[in-house]
């Protein structure tokens, strides 16, 4: 048996989403089936509002809602010379929630993959480059991933900004507060030794 | 349904759930393989960092029932810290990886074409030259039995005047049969050499106008047997200033 076609649409709907199988589409589908209307009209207002209200900032390609820039950018107690590269607008927050950085963001919407056929061309480098050239930027400091693509993003970044005269530098790795030294893998307590800092100064 | 160990080149990774990995490698003994690495990408994984693409690894995996094995212990062999902090080397390496993944059939073991790799790769770690990419692909090549013919003409034999190279007939033209794309004498001269055991000397030849036509021709060549267009060669071209 086969469902009728508004139901088989809405499961292949919900089957497009990341994670979301045949078997989970179904589930959620028929989760709203059988929810009260309103539940159902919240969720499909709360996706239109979202893609209406919601869009790139012009200047660092964090989310932004209602206006061309976001609230970063916009803020005026922030501060101008220091910008934070990230790969994701959901790094953003997760640098925020430091309360460490009060400078600005840009973000790159990717990681340098050449085998998934992301490039400079597919990055918001050129982007980046053009704000190094036109705003007030002394330091650039770039918090990509610690992995592979973002260790090769922050080498790519380098290469392109080291010429333009403006300090680069990359967050430090290391071990997790709270962890255990022994427990640590070779790789992680060798960049911890490397990026080692003076105590008592 | 039992744990092998082997010694495997990671070629990609893909993320998997919550905090699982897949990977996919090209192992010694058993071809290529793909594997789960269950928990990689916490902040506590002990062995998620040596897991990533391009690492030369020791691999304890469980063969259970399904396509996937597990990943239940990890040792990096090396690392080619070089590839990863140059971009540009970096993009070369992937081109390998990319190729190797298309090229190697899963669990048909081929050691050969494994110990190409991990030369390749700690090659390209010690000195950065196209033709290391240009050669890699040309001995895949030859290694798959699809080594372009470069001493003689394809159609009538002769020796000299070799001046075209098609890539579907699989071989250079002379001055008469004449067919395909044009190549140029320093280039000819280095494909030979490739081809016929003087890699090493090509590899200490400076950067110039026949190097990079080989490297050009290497891809084509490579390009059309997979049927595909290699992404990470796309990328590389973009990475120049």
């Amino acid at each position: 048996m086969s469902y009728s076609s508004t139901v088989q649409e809405l499961i292949d709907q919900f089957g497009r989403l990341p994670g979301i199988g045949p078997k989970s589409a179904q589930r959620v589908a028929f989760y709203l089936l059988k929810a009260p209307t309103e539940d159902a009209v919240r969720l499909s207002r709360a996706i239109v509002d979202a893609k209406e209200r919601v869009s790139f900032c012009e200047r660092c390609f964090n989310l932004s809602e209602g206006g061309e820039e976001c609230a970063i950018c916009r803020d005026p107690r922030r501060e101008e010379r220091m910008v934070c590269v990230v790969e994701d607008a959901q790094d953003i927050v997760a640098v925020e929630r430091t309360q460490e950085f009060r400078g600005r963001y840009h973000v790159l919407q990717g990681a340098f993959s050449p085998i998934d056929g992301v490039g400079v061309d597919q990055l918001r480098v050129k982007e980046l480059m053009t704000r190094v050239g036109e705003e007030d930027i002394e330091e650039v400091i770039i918090a990509t991933n610690p992995n592979l693509e973002g260790e090769a993003t922050a080498a790519l970044l380098a290469k392109y900004l080291k010429p333009m005269g403006v300090k680069v530098s990359r967050i430090a790795s290391g071990l997790p507060v709270g962890g255990d030294l022994e427990y640590a893998d070779e790789l992680t307590l060798g960049r911890a030794l490397e990026g080692r800092t003076t105590v008592g100064e | 349904m039992s744990l092998y160990r082997d010694q495997a080149v990671v070629l990609r990774a893909w993320k998997l759930g919550e905090a699982d990995r897949i990977i996919s490698m090209h192992t010694l003994d058993n071809g290529k393989v793909r594997g789960v690495a269950k928990g990689v990408r916490r902040t506590k994984s002990k062995f998620g960092a040596r897991l990533e693409p391009l690492s030369h690894i020791s691999i304890q995996l469980y063969r259970g029932r399904g396509d996937l094995d597990t990943i239940t212990q990890v040792e990096t062999l090396h690392r080619f810290s070089n590839l990863r902090t140059d971009p540009d080397r970096f993009a070369r390496a992937e081109a390998m990886l990319e190729c190797v993944e298309h090229v190697a059939q899963e669990r048909e073991p081929d050691p050969r074409l494994h110990v190409m790799l991990v030369r390749a790769l700690g090659t390209l770690n010690d000195q950065d030259s196209p033709l290391v990419v240009a050669s890699f692909f040309l001995k895949l090549l030859a290694h798959e039995g699809l080594q372009p013919q470069v001493d003689e003409c394809v159609s009538c034999g002769a020796t000299e005047q070799l001046e075209a190279i098609d890539l579907g007939d699989g071989g250079v033209f002379c001055r008469n049969c004449r067919r395909g794309r044009p190549v140029s004498a320093g280039a000819l001269d280095i494909l030979q050499r490739i081809l016929g055991g003087g890699l090493a000397g090509v590899l200490s030849e400076p950067v110039g106008p026949a190097t990079s036509e080989v490297d050009l021709l290497s891809t084509a060549l490579m390009e059309h047997h997979l049927e595909r267009r290699l992404r990470s060669v796309a990328v590389l071209d973009q990475t120049q200033i």
